[in-house]
């Protein structure tokens, strides 16, 4: 916005962060109009959040509206004996208790394998069991603890491997019963503890190992973790007179929803309304239909007066989906001259105890289980588990971390053996256009962008320069790198709308169902309006809260997607209204639509030098005699994804998203032997993003990822007890980055357009996480100078790692 | 949220405190005394604690000391420890105190948390204790009996051994000892906020160094065995910390989330010759 | 039940509260104050910050008749200066929800301290999480605000709080 308004913005390349564009061909219309692509602005939520005024879900309140507890299963898996209500329902305040007998029927997407709340056995510590509806909301808590369980707890599945084992008890001895949703790729096999089996077959790896000159083999492995947003999950809900449910919902999926309770509930879709107003971090924690279905039981027994539930902490850590655990097997082999030749994976996710979008990250893991790197003969198995672990669903990253994690210390370890420099080996390898992915999909360069140019800039950035030093002070200072791909796992129709309105005073309004969950697109979407319309940034107006009665449907605020699906439907509602702007302005100049110009809010043609604020032009133009021409301008914009397919169930073969973003990252670590302890002195990250839109809120999305990458392969993981119960489910005692902990970040953006995308673009906001752990990893292998293959990485694991000290029985 | 009610009392003296004590006991009501009442709150929400009657004592003004009187450091139990952790005055006669005090949860919470809640809370760390054991502080406690002082090893044994009524108003501190060569180190899993893996206050007197831990057992200890081989200065440095790392009770250490029992045996050493190698003159 | 008066942002009010409901309930529940959000609910996150005698404290762990006869001052109530701006101008916020307490815990640090050092700044601001941005952000908007007042500029709006 440099030049508009009050500016006090950083140049693009302010703040250290650099950026190299590479020429291309840009889609008719994206080029560069008039520099509003590619400036930083200031965010349209920035004024409310900074006075406290911005309005979450749980900020929410409405006339007459209860509050619902939730009471939550102590045992990871036991037999439900008895539910006693009695004592409860006649406490102070309180109008219902409903428990598992109410609701027979099964939920969950894609597999419905859940209870609403749990029917004669628990699978997991924290599963709901009851729910208490009272006036208070410290009523209904006081009448949980009336509630009479007797459980009797039973041999519970702690680890994938052992789930996988023949002899494991079978934690769902009906899945062959479960329903699927329609269209979702998950392979369930009944009769055993696999809740999807995804294959990848490329080549034949089995008929070239005895070809290869060096190959590893490694285990690497790391518990389920906490999404940790500052806002816990949050729902509304009440039921109409007229039959509609009405929620108000702290979600990344507003419109997935109403399909969801409408299969739970028997309502139709359409009947169920659902409000998301500003969400407080997501993360991918809040892309499941988790909370919604236990609100609308709570409504529901108390005739539809709206009741309110919301998660504490400990809930949110115990009761709600989490981040996928993992336990993997690699062997990697390469010629002498570094070249990859085959590689086999088998991945055990710790799906938990029911499978959620569990299975579509198993999927994801698998379809770019290489990494951007060329590799002929590929065989991967990932098997989603079920284990008596917290349910699993997506994470920032959806399985890219984890198979990134698995596969950059393999490479590591191969350099190792091959006395290769790891970057060189990396540089060799490189996925080019023209190589295919794991499932066969080939690439061209739109589609993939430029890994060797991101590890060449790796090189200087870090920079990368050799084996790890000891310094003065006794540290030893040591290096790690990592380079990975991410494409979107996003369904064939994904699909985004977006409406431009054109308000009499010249300035437009934008709708579109993408939730603003801290990442700023909806900022980057009326910057991309703004550009189309030629208008300043400011003239451009973003309805934050998502009402699913009222925006054009946006399929999920997930995967990276917003700024390509919604991107697209809001520039092509953009252009919508500019046509409509143009015909009516053509009749009032008489010329071609063609020839008018619309910019700074005005519309003009070369033949004349009036010009007439697009504001009059809004609701058709009125000329002096009151004869109006034209009509309301409706900018309607729509896309849906593009040559993305379904995968070949036996092998894999498909193309999985429509795009990869690339990036290498490093870290440098300064680790004391002594302790064991270490502190991250640098992170860099180097990506290729296409086209960079907004750099204050590209670096932000950046930089935070890394932060939250650090933290998670640092110290953040579920500790679980005997039994399989999450055990550090408070703040306090699930460590997270706090101010202090941050290295000196460094971030540079390389640009290679993405033809299918605005402007080039490609996804950004998943990524800075994804290499984190595993540059870690690696840094911190270099250090110690043996392998360390798992999360966290504290100085406890170090420790154990390097003395051989074993985990203590617990 | 806390789902249950209790009637919060400040006092404004202790005999008020003592008298609000009798009355809710009477009453059925297992009145509690508190400082910033942050255990009150985090425990009862999760159903760990549960009262009728929370005694709020800071407004008394014998537990709002911070002083230097008769050779003894007076720190009143109802001081937050952010006042203890940024006073001038306990910065130059007791800086072990502000050093244990700075370093227990956040800084906003520290503002809260008092002198007194640390030392008789449920949360076993109570890692203000640990300068006050190393000292062999006095404590100043107020009961249905009246007044008494006593010193630290009589009265704390794992936890303040209060008998029923009474509270901590203040402790004291010898100037000379409060004043002597420290060093407080804590260790925790990851970070500069959290629970300790191991914290450890140290002093040297005359040549004797004495040491309180606490993250070793579920309560902190000054355990004057270990401290008899950390002193055997005739051993090499590895000998001495084996020895004394030897007369830990294994079976009592803590093993849990925070770190299991063997890594916290190994910062334990760890600390020990932190110490010893900044104590040893 | 107990009567319970409540300075909070310059208003004097009497609020009916349970002896063992927290000054953050009271906030959001009684007096429509939502700036200060639940994130923990025990004291560990910091997202409820607000100044109490113009001392940050943890509305979740603080019992609401603690907060009687002192000045509470919440994220609403904060005086416009360059620390917002600040926080703007060094996209030191994403999602919003940790912020409140961000603001009001780094206002009272320069409130406090003329010029904090990065180590007061750290003992200060570890109090609070922050999930979106990698920290580096905040420290920036809280050096930046210091520097601005130092420099003299005056805020966009002072306003006493």
């Amino acid at each position: 916005m440099a030049g508009e308004g009050r500016s006090r913005w950083p140049a693009d390349g302010a703040n250290g962060q650099v950026t190299q564009r590479r020429t291309g061909e840009d889609r008719d219309g994206f080029q560069v109009r008039s520099g509003r692509i590619g400036r930083s602005v200031m965010r349209k939520d920035a004024e409310e959040k900074v006075t406290g005024r911005a309005e979450y879900t749980a900020d929410v309140s409405a006339w007459g509206m209860l509050h619902a507890a939730l009471l939550a299963s102590p045992y990871a898996h036991a037999r439900i004996v008895s539910i006693d209500t009695q004592r409860a329902i006649t406490m102070p305040g309180v109008r219902a208790v409903v428990t598992g007998a109410d609701y027979p029927q099964r939920t969950g997407l894609p597999i419905a394998d859940r209870p609403l709340l749990a029917v004669d056995v628990v699978r997991y510590a924290g599963e709901p069991v009851a729910l208490v509806v009272a006036d208070e909301l410290y009523q209904a808590e006081a009448a949980l603890r009336q509630l009479d369980v007797v459980y009797h707890p039973l041999p519970a599945l702690t680890s994938p491997r052992e789930a996988f084992a023949p002899e494991a008890v079978r934690l769902h001895p009906d899945l062959a019963a479960y329903d699927v949703q329609p269209g979702e790729e998950v392979w369930p096999v009944p009769g055993t503890n696999i809740a999807t089996h995804v294959r990848i077959r490329k080549g034949q790896p089995e008929s070239v190992w005895s070809t290869c000159d060096a190959v590893v083999t490694c285990d690497v492995s790391f518990p389920q973790a906490h999404h940790a947003p500052m806002e816990t999950h949050c729902v509304i809900a009440s039921v109409a007179p007229d039959g509609c449910v009405n929620l108000v919902t702290a979600t990344q999926s507003p419109y997935s929803v109403p399909e969801a309770i409408a299969r739970t509930f028997g309502f139709r879709p359409s009947d169920v309304r659902v409000r998301t107003p500003l969400v407080g971090g997501a993360f991918g924690g809040k892309s499941s239909v988790y909370l919604e279905p236990l609100a609308v039981a709570a409504t529901l027994a108390v005739g539809g007066r709206p009741v309110k539930l919301r998660c504490t902490r400990e809930q949110e850590m115990r009761s709600m989906p989490c981040h996928i655990g993992l336990e993997a097997r690699i062997r990697l082999g390469a010629r002498a001259d570094g070249r990859f030749v085959a590689v086999e994976i088998t991945d055990w996710f710790d799906g938990g105890g029911y499978s959620d979008r569990g299975v579509i990250v198993t999927r994801a893991a698998a379809q770019d289980c290489t990494g951007p790197y060329r590799i002929d003969h590929v065989h991967c198995d990932a098997y989603c588990m079920y284990t008596n672990h917290p349910p699993t669903t997506s994470y920032r990253g959806f399985g890219h971390p984890e198979q990134t994690l698995v596969m950059e210390r393999a490479i590591d370890l191969l350099a190792e053996q091959l006395r290769m420099d790891p970057l060189e080996l990396r540089r060799r390898n490189a996925v080019r256009p023209g190589d295919t992915t794991p499932t066969q999909a080939r690439l061209m360069r739109s589609s993939v962008g430029d890994v060797e140019g991101c590890l060449t800039r790796l090189r200087s950035l870090l920079p990368w320069d050799g084996p790890p030093v000891e310094d003065r002070d006794g540290e030893v200072i040591a290096k790690g790198i990592s380079c990975f791909w991410k494409t979107s796992s996003t369904p064939p129709d994904a699909s985004s709308g977006a409406l431009v309105y054109v308000n009499e005073d010249s300035t437009v309004t934008l709708l579109s169902g993408l939730v603003e969950i801290g990442q700023g697109t909806k900022t980057t979407l009326a910057q991309m309006v703004a550009e189309v319309l030629g208008l300043a940034v400011e003239q451009v107006r973003v309805v934050m809260e998502v009402d699913t009665a009222e925006q054009p449907e946006h399929w999920k605020t997930v995967a990276s997607r917003g700024s390509l699906l919604a991107g697209n439907a809001a520039v092509r509602a953009a252009r919508d209204a500019r046509a409509q702007l143009a015909a009516t302005a053509a009749v009032v100049f008489q010329c071609r639509p063609e020839d008018v110009c619309i910019s700074n809010g005005y519309a003009g043609c070369p033949y004349t030098s009036r010009r007439i604020p697009i504001g009059q032009l809004s609701r058709g133009y009125t000329f002096p005699d009151g004869h109006t021409v034209g009509g309301f301008v409706v900018g309607r914009g729509s896309y849906t994804i593009e040559r993305v397919t379904l995968l070949d169930p036996a092998t894999g073969r498909g193309v999985p998203g429509p795009e990869w973003t690339v990036a290498a990252q490093g870290v440098v670590v300064a680790f004391r032997p002594r302790d064991y302890t270490y502190r991250v002195l640098r992170a860099v990250t180097v990506v290729d993003v296409g086209r960079v839109i907004s750099p204050n809120l590209a670096e932000g999305q950046l930089k935070g990822g890394m932060s939250m990458g650090l933290s998670l392969g640092s110290r953040e993981g579920y500790v679980y007890g005997a039994t399989g119960s999450v055990d550090n489910n408070q703040l306090r005692v699930y460590p997270i980055h706090r101010y202090g902990d941050q290295p000196e970040y460094r971030v540079a953006f390389l640009e290679t357009p993405n033809a299918d995308a605005p402007w080039g673009l490609r996804g950004l906001g998943e990524h800075g996480v994804i290499g984190m752990p595993a540059a870690l990893a690696n840094a911190l292998s270099n250090a110690l100078g043996q392998p360390v293959n798992s999360m966290p990485m504290t100085p406890e694991l170090l420790w154990r790692l390097h003395t051989g000290a074993e985990v203590n029985d617990r | 949220m806390i789902p249950f009610d209790f009637e919060y009392l400040p006092a404004h003296t202790t005999a008020e405190a003592v008298a609000y004590y009798v009355s809710r006991a009477k009453a059925g009501q297992s009145p509690l005394y508190c400082g910033g009442a942050t255990e009150v709150v985090t425990l009862g929400r999760i159903g760990q604690l549960e009262t009728g009657a929370v005694i709020d004592i800071r407004h008394i003004p014998s537990a709002q000391v911070l002083t230097q009187r008769h050779d003894q450091v007076v720190a009143g139990a109802g001081v937050t420890l952010t006042q203890i952790a940024d006073s001038v005055l306990i910065a130059e006669t007791f800086p072990l105190l502000a050093a244990s005090a700075r370093e227990i949860a956040d800084r906003t919470a520290r503002n809260q948390i008092t002198l007194g809640g640390n030392i008789c809370g449920q949360i076993f760390y109570r890692e203000a204790v640990l300068p006050l054991l190393v000292c062999e502080s006095a404590v100043r406690l107020a009961g249905p009996n009246g007044l008494r002082e006593l010193p630290m090893d009589r009265v704390f044994d794992q936890t303040l051994r209060l008998q029923p009524g009474e509270f901590l108003v203040q402790t004291a501190t010898d100037t000379v000892l409060a004043g002597a060569p420290w060093v407080y180190v804590k260790r925790r899993k990851m970070g500069s906020v959290g629970y300790p893996v191991v914290s450890a206050a140290a002093i040297r007197v005359d040549r004797d160094i004495r040491v309180a831990v606490s993250g070793v057992y579920p309560f902190p200890v000054r355990a004057l065995d270990l401290e008899q081989a950390l002193n055997r200065r005739e051993l090499p440095l590895s000998r001495r910390i084996e020895a004394a790392v030897s007369t830990i009770r294994a079976d009592l250490v803590l093993d849990d989330v925070e770190a299991a029992r063997g890594y916290r045996l190994f910062v334990l050493r760890d600390v020990l010759r932190e110490i010893v190698e900044s104590l040893d003159a | 039940m107990q009567p319970v008066t409540l300075t909070v942002n310059g208003w004097v009010r009497t609020v009916v509260v349970r002896g063992s409901e927290t000054l953050l309930d009271v906030l959001r529940e009684q007096m429509g104050l939502t700036g200060a959000k639940p994130g923990c609910e025990n004291g560990d996150c910091g997202a409820c910050t607000v100044l109490v005698d113009g001392v940050p404290q943890k509305a979740c762990l603080l019992l609401a008749a603690m907060a009687a006869d002192c000045r509470v001052t919440t994220v609403e109530g904060l005086p416009r200066t360059q620390l917002q701006a600040a926080f703007i101008r060094c996209n030191a916020f994403q999602c919003g929800y940790c912020t409140p307490g961000f603001l009001v815990n780094a206002h009272a640090l320069l409130a406090c301290v003329a010029h904090p050092s990065e180590r007061q700044t750290q003992e200060w601001l570890e109090s609070n999480i922050c999930r979106c941005t990698s920290y580096e952000e905040i420290c920036e908007a809280v050096r930046t605000a210091a520097d601005a007042r130092d420099n003299g500029v005056a805020g966009e709006d002072e306003m006493p709080g």
